[in-house]
């Protein structure tokens, strides 16, 4: 089953990677970026974590390794995280919600959306934090 | 004063370029600033929002002032204007040469073929099923309508200049088919299926942006593309919406 995740995730990223248009020999990096973020966030959520704090590691590590492939190739860091991140956008949460919506289920349509929304935070604030990190590390090899 | 101007107008190209094609405003400032400092013009200001960029230098000249109205996503452009700028950095290209190369880049056409991207499309909605814990025999389905979906959003977007309608009529499309294939019992769980379907309608690049334009202290531009983003999201549920009404 994981092999199957890995490999998915693995298409997935590079095939968004394509649709960016992501220089022909970087693709690949974009699909590695994107399996190790899926990796990380199915891990998590296999062993019963929450899918918010799942999503912030995930969004954490996705960015860190962009962050040395960037440096690695001098090349701006979305090329690589962007089709990384995609795969941890709440897509089935925001639809199940818009299901209730349309089922006039209101309160089950909010706890959903409000999940969505969180996970969404979760996302960005996995990116702020690997850029903290990334700043401390600079300034301690630059000194 | 010529010397000034000409510096200006290479800035100007080099932001216009990155910004059109889907960089973060705060890279275009910091570029252009760069660009400018590298010719000799230390005292420059850029400001960039999603829509225009504005770029003064001290006392050299007017300010100028460029609109942006269309924009797309193309990395290897915004990486080829940062691989210039550092060229320029490290004094390897020559005022005429850097506006040069950036004139050419901004003609070329670099985008994958349109079926290139449609089978990109096509397979990451497919492969998006399977990670949603959902079963190969829905793999095919979410493939056909995630690829048509893709289709619709390029078609729509050639025939009319409305914002948010493109996603909504192609996530509306990508439904219709999901629904067809499986009444005709192609696939089995329609909602897998569907959710494939519509990921690469998905605003990845706006919400990257948004979070690290906002990080980096640009709330203007940080604050508009979340917007553009939360709104481009609401118009996909919106054709999911009606797909699930009418089913």
């Amino acid at each position: 089953m994981m092999i199957e995740q890995l490999v998915t995730s693995l298409i997935a990223s590079a095939a968004f990677g394509l649709m960016f248009n992501v220089p022909k020999k970087l693709l690949g990096h974009c699909g590695f970026v994107g399996m190790i973020g899926w990796f990380i966030y199915i891990s998590f959520v296999e062993h019963k974590a929450d899918s918010v704090f799942a999503t912030f590691v995930s969004a954490f590590f996705i960015a860190v390794v962009s962050q040395l492939f960037a440096r690695m190739y001098k090349t701006p860091i979305t090329v690589f995280s962007i089709s990384g991140i995609i795969p941890l956008v709440p897509g089935g949460m925001a639809y199940e919600a818009m299901r209730y919506v349309v089922m006039n289920d209101y309160s089950m349509a909010i706890q959903l959306a409000a999940k969505a929304f969180m996970i969404s935070g979760a996302i960005a604030m996995g990116i702020v934090f690997s850029e903290v990190a990334n700043q401390l590390v600079k300034k301690r090899t630059s000194r | 004063m010529e010397r000034s101007n000409e510096v200006a107008e290479v800035c100007l190209l080099a932001g216009k370029i990155m910004l059109q094609s889907g960089a973060e405003t705060y890279r275009v400032e910091d570029t252009m600033m760069r660009m400018a400092a590298s010719f000799g013009m230390t005292h420059s200001h850029s400001y960039v929002t999603p829509t225009g960029i504005i770029f003064s230098m001290d006392g050299a000249g007017p300010t100028k002032l460029i609109r942006i109205v269309e924009r797309s996503t193309d990395l290897q452009k915004v990486a080829m204007v940062n691989d210039i700028s550092r060229q320029i950095s490290s004094g390897q290209l020559s005022l005429e040469a850097a506006y040069e190369r950036l004139k050419k880049l901004e003609r070329q056409h670099l985008a994958y073929p349109f079926w290139a991207q449609v089978a990109a499309a096509a397979v990451a909605s497919g492969c998006f099923v399977i990670m949603f814990q959902g079963k190969w025999n829905d793999f095919l389905p979410a493939l056909v309508s995630g690829g048509i979906g893709f289709c619709g959003l390029d078609y729509v977007h050639r025939l009319v200049k409305i914002r948010f309608f493109a996603e909504f009529f192609a996530s509306f499309l990508a439904g219709i088919v999901a629904v067809l294939l499986v009444s005709l019992g192609l696939g089995t769980s329609l909602d897998k299926i569907i959710i494939g379907s519509v990921m690469p309608l998905v605003p990845g690049v706006l919400i990257t942006n948004a979070v690290r334009d906002l990080m980096a202290g640009h709330l203007v531009a940080g604050l508009s593309k979340g917007a553009e983003a939360f709104l481009t999201a609401f118009a996909i549920g919106t054709g999911i919406a009606v797909i699930l009404t009418m089913y």
